[in-house]
């Protein structure tokens, strides 16, 4: 019988014994988990709000419309800016009450629903040893005659597939489909996630994945290795900024407000870098952790409002399948 | 076997537990779909490669069936068995396995640049074709073995003492057989393979290869368009359900005969015979078996860098496991019959991702989904393998009852004695064999909680795909040897138990 409780009890949840008030963040699974940056700021902000911090992971967006009125997040983390416009159109959130001034981010950010926390550009990550001959822009890459593999996310399934097709969008515009049919060759395959095409880069099936600028800081951190590099195009990258926004209906106003607050922080700040390898939202470069610093940056960003992003969107994967179906 | 009003029970608990959720989805929508361009080649493309998927697995597994039938060699449970484990592998874990061994930098391309002979590109229909194959090959072979095992063995005998040809014997002996297995195997590996999403598009080489499961997940995720979501869940199911009264249909069932209940042995067979059964089974293993063992050593040296949280959900997992096999081979028990065989396709015939949502709705009003998801992992991992154990349990069951059901009138056996004396010594085998093919299949399923999981709670494919999603590819390989460990070790025990004194 003991070892029956034992099991259920690793099966069903452990009821909280804690009585102080729970903060429910939703996140996303990278977010949340023992890798990501999830367990360290619910620890650094549980030491400033004698509350309990809980993460819900999951598909956030869909979950939280899903739910609607009814959903027991307080806030919500890890939304993207290309789908936004569905998340505000659902009046679930409401203002944030932070500084936007004090963000450091590449771009003028006037938002005052969704609060962002880190940026990166989507990227085509290398290995110097495979590529000794990187493409030095997106034109040279487009119109190159060798052999360059990629492999790339798709922009149905996977939020950084979705930011691939704008990104091409924003530096050619109009000639979209007909830079999908020169690529079209180049692209060894589409994964659903951006995870599936890491493992095939990193298992040597391809010569550049799609990926983010930070993506080399994780190899040169967490593993000493100097051999993984982003080629910098100076056409523009296109930012991925990930938001924060609270929930409007929440039971803990304060507690979600000092959440609000608690991310434009420094403590909340440095402990991104190194927990999502992503640049953090408000933190000058030059507190940045080595090995960030040194990362190639591009000089030029290319980013779609929400709106812009919402009514191309449809039109650029529509190219990008057409291009990429024949 | 089971009384008949049970059989009903289950059977409309299970069409409820599937039609239920989806209603509830299309509920929730408040718009009508319909499908664009995009959503009718995504649909022909998935017709298109289950179809072709099912074809070859099936046509494949012919001769390794026959040859594992008739061949008799030191380790030939063991391949046996192997043949349950490419089946149970997460999806991710086994395209890197077959990478290493087809992909740009594999061994075929490998020896292909070495012998200066070009490549070989992976990736195209007949690459997910390939996986497929991979994934279903041992599936239909151990299927068709069983179906084999029924075939009285006084027939054999009397096609030799008669000294038919081979193709007379095919056709007299086998085929009959073959005539009830293989539909029903064709049937559900098409099912099976209409739901497939990331090995369709990874190897398919892009969105030429796109099927519906991939609409659907696009549909819930960005387009938040749960009255689509709804509608291509409903054109599965339809597919599903079609697949599997055709193949009903198409069996007869009625001409299996009598015999002495004995175990086949070996029989002559020319050397051009053996020489044929020889190389099936090895090809077989080698297309089976590297890419395993690819996957199995490159993670071992991290499995004990694993940290504690993966082996927790490594035994909630196996907790998971272990209750979905005992759910499934109950369910299974009460559907042996035709139209329980139909039923029981409902398991896999639904999206996981519009099943875990319609359960979301549904018990969300009443209770916290989260407390639950576990529950659900293991409800949902249940009725996944239930088409299989009712697969694999039916063809004895058929056999028990046309066998013995006649003697034990004549004894007057009562209903307990008639199960513990006659079924049970002889299910015992297919059962084992079912429930090792549930739990492992249970322990390598992501599923549902994918959508409504958390870190508390996470199991162990779950702790792969964090593992791969924040960079730790090293991590994850461990994870996925683990995995494979795990799968095999409760396929290997079912199936001993089962063939313990039997």
């Amino acid at each position: 019988m003991k070892y029956f409780t034992f099991a259920l009890s690793l099966l069903t949840a452990s009821t909280a014994l804690a009585q102080s008030p729970i903060l429910t963040v939703y996140a996303p699974d990278y977010f949340a988990s023992e890798w990501g940056p999830g367990p360290l700021i619910e620890a650094a902000f549980e030491e400033t709000c004698s509350c309990d911090l809980k993460f819900k992971t999951g598909d956030v967006l869909p979950r939280i419309i899903l739910e609607g009125e009814r959903t027991e997040a307080d806030v919500v983390i890890g939304l993207n800016t290309d789908i936004t416009k569905k998340a505000r159109e659902t009046g679930l959130f409401e203002p944030h009450r932070q500084d936007n001034t004090k963000l450091t981010l590449p771009i003028d950010w006037t938002d005052d629903v969704f609060l962002p926390f880190n940026y990166s550009h989507t990227a085509f990550i290398y290995n110097t040893k495979k590529v000794t001959n990187p493409p030095t822009s997106f034109d040279a890459l487009v119109n190159s005659n060798s052999d360059l593999s990629l492999v790339i996310q798709d922009p149905r399934s996977s939020i950084s597939g979705l930011a691939l097709v704008l990104w091409v969008k924003a530096v050619y515009g109009d000639k979209a489909e007909k830079v999908w049919e020169k690529l079209a060759p180049k692209i060894l395959t589409v994964t659903k996630g951006w995870s599936e095409s890491y493992g095939l880069f990193s298992a040597g099936e391809a010569d550049m994945v799609l990926s983010y600028t930070t993506s080399p800081a994780y190899h040169i951190l967490a593993e000493g290795d100097l051999t993984k590099k982003a080629a910098i195009f100076p056409e523009g990258h296109y930012l991925m900024v990930e938001l924060a926004a609270k929930v409007a209906k929440t039971d803990v106003p304060n507690l979600a407000n000092a959440f609000m607050a608690f991310i434009l922080t420094e403590r909340f700040q440095n402990l991104i870098p190194e927990g999502n390898w992503s640049l953090p939202s408000a933190l000058p470069k030059n507190k940045w952790p080595e090995g960030f610093q040194e990362l190639s940056m591009p000089e030029n960003v290319l980013f779609y409002s929400e709106e812009d992003a919402a009514n191309l969107r449809k039109e650029a994967i529509e190219e990008w399948r057409r291009a990429l179906s024949q | 076997m089971a009384p008949r009003s049970l059989s009903i029970i289950t059977g409309t608990l299970l069409c409820s537990f599937v039609i239920v959720p989806l209603l509830a989805v299309w509920r929730h929508a408040d718009a009508s779909a319909s499908l664009g361009p995009a959503e009718w080649a995504a649909l022909r493309f998935t017709i298109l490669q289950a179809f072709l998927s099912a074809l070859l697995s099936c046509f494949l597994a012919l001769p390794v069936a026959r040859a594992l039938s008739r061949t008799q060699f030191p380790g030939r449970r063991l391949v046996i068995k192997l043949m349950g484990a490419p089946f149970i592998l997460p999806v991710i874990v086994a395209i890197l396995g077959l990478l290493a061994v087809f992909g740009q930098n594999g061994w075929l391309n490998a020896a292909l640049r070495s012998l200066e002979m070009g490549s070989f590109s992976i990736y195209g229909l007949h690459g997910v074709l390939l996986a497929h194959v991979f994934f279903n090959l041992p599936l239909a072979t151990r299927l068709i073995l069983l179906g084999w095992a029924t075939i009285p063995q006084e027939r054999f005998r009397l096609a030799q003492h008669l000294a038919l040809t081979p193709s007379a014997r095919f056709r007299l002996i086998e085929w009959p057989m073959l005539r009830v297995v293989l539909p029903s195997a064709f049937a559900v590996i098409f099912v099976i393979c209409l739901s497939s999403f990331a090995v369709a598009l990874t190897l398919g080489g892009g969105p030429k290869s796109t099927t519906l499961e991939l609409a659907i997940y696009q549909a819930f995720r960005f387009e938040l368009d749960f009255a689509k979501v709804a509608l291509l869940g409903l054109i599965q199911l339809g597919l599903s359900l079609s697949a599997a009264i055709l193949a009903l249909r198409m069996a007869h069932e009625d001409q299996l005969g009598i015999g002495f209940d004995r175990p086949i042995d070996c029989e002559a067979r020319s050397v051009i015979q053996k020489f044929h059964d020889t190389l099936s089974i090895f090809l077989a293993l080698m297309f089976l078996g590297i890419p395993l063992l690819l996957v199995l050593a490159n993670g071992l040296s991290n499995l004990s860098s694993l940290p504690v949280a993966v082996w927790m959900a490594a035994l909630r997992s196996v907790l998971i496991a272990l209750g979905a096999t005992v759910l499934c081979l109950l369910l299974a028990l009460c559907l042996l019959s035709r139209s329980g065989e139909v039923l029981a396709t409902l398991g896999i015939a639904v999206s996981p991702l519009l099943l875990g949502t319609g359960l979301f709705l549904i018990a969300r009003p009443f209770l916290n989904p989260f407390d639950i998801s576990l529950i659900v992992t293991l409800c949902v991992n249940a009725l996944m393998s239930l088409p299989f154990a009712v697969r694999i349990l039916r063809p004895e069951m058929i056999k028990i009852v046309s066998n013995f059901s006649r003697l034990s009138l004549s004894l007057g056996f009562s209903y307990r004695s008639w199960v513990r004396w006659v079924v049970w010594p002889r299910l015992r085998r297919p059962l084992g064999f079912a429930a090792g093919l549930t739990a492992a299949l249970s322990v390598g399923d992501l599923g549902v909680i994918a959508l409504f999981g958390d870190a508390e709670r996470a199991t162990l494919p779950f702790k792969l795909y964090q593992l791969m999603g924040s960079y730790r590819t090293e991590q994850a390989a461990g994870c996925a040897s683990l995995l494979l460990i795990l799968s095999f070790s409760f396929f290997w025990i079912f199936d001993f138990w089962g063939r313990r004194n039997a």
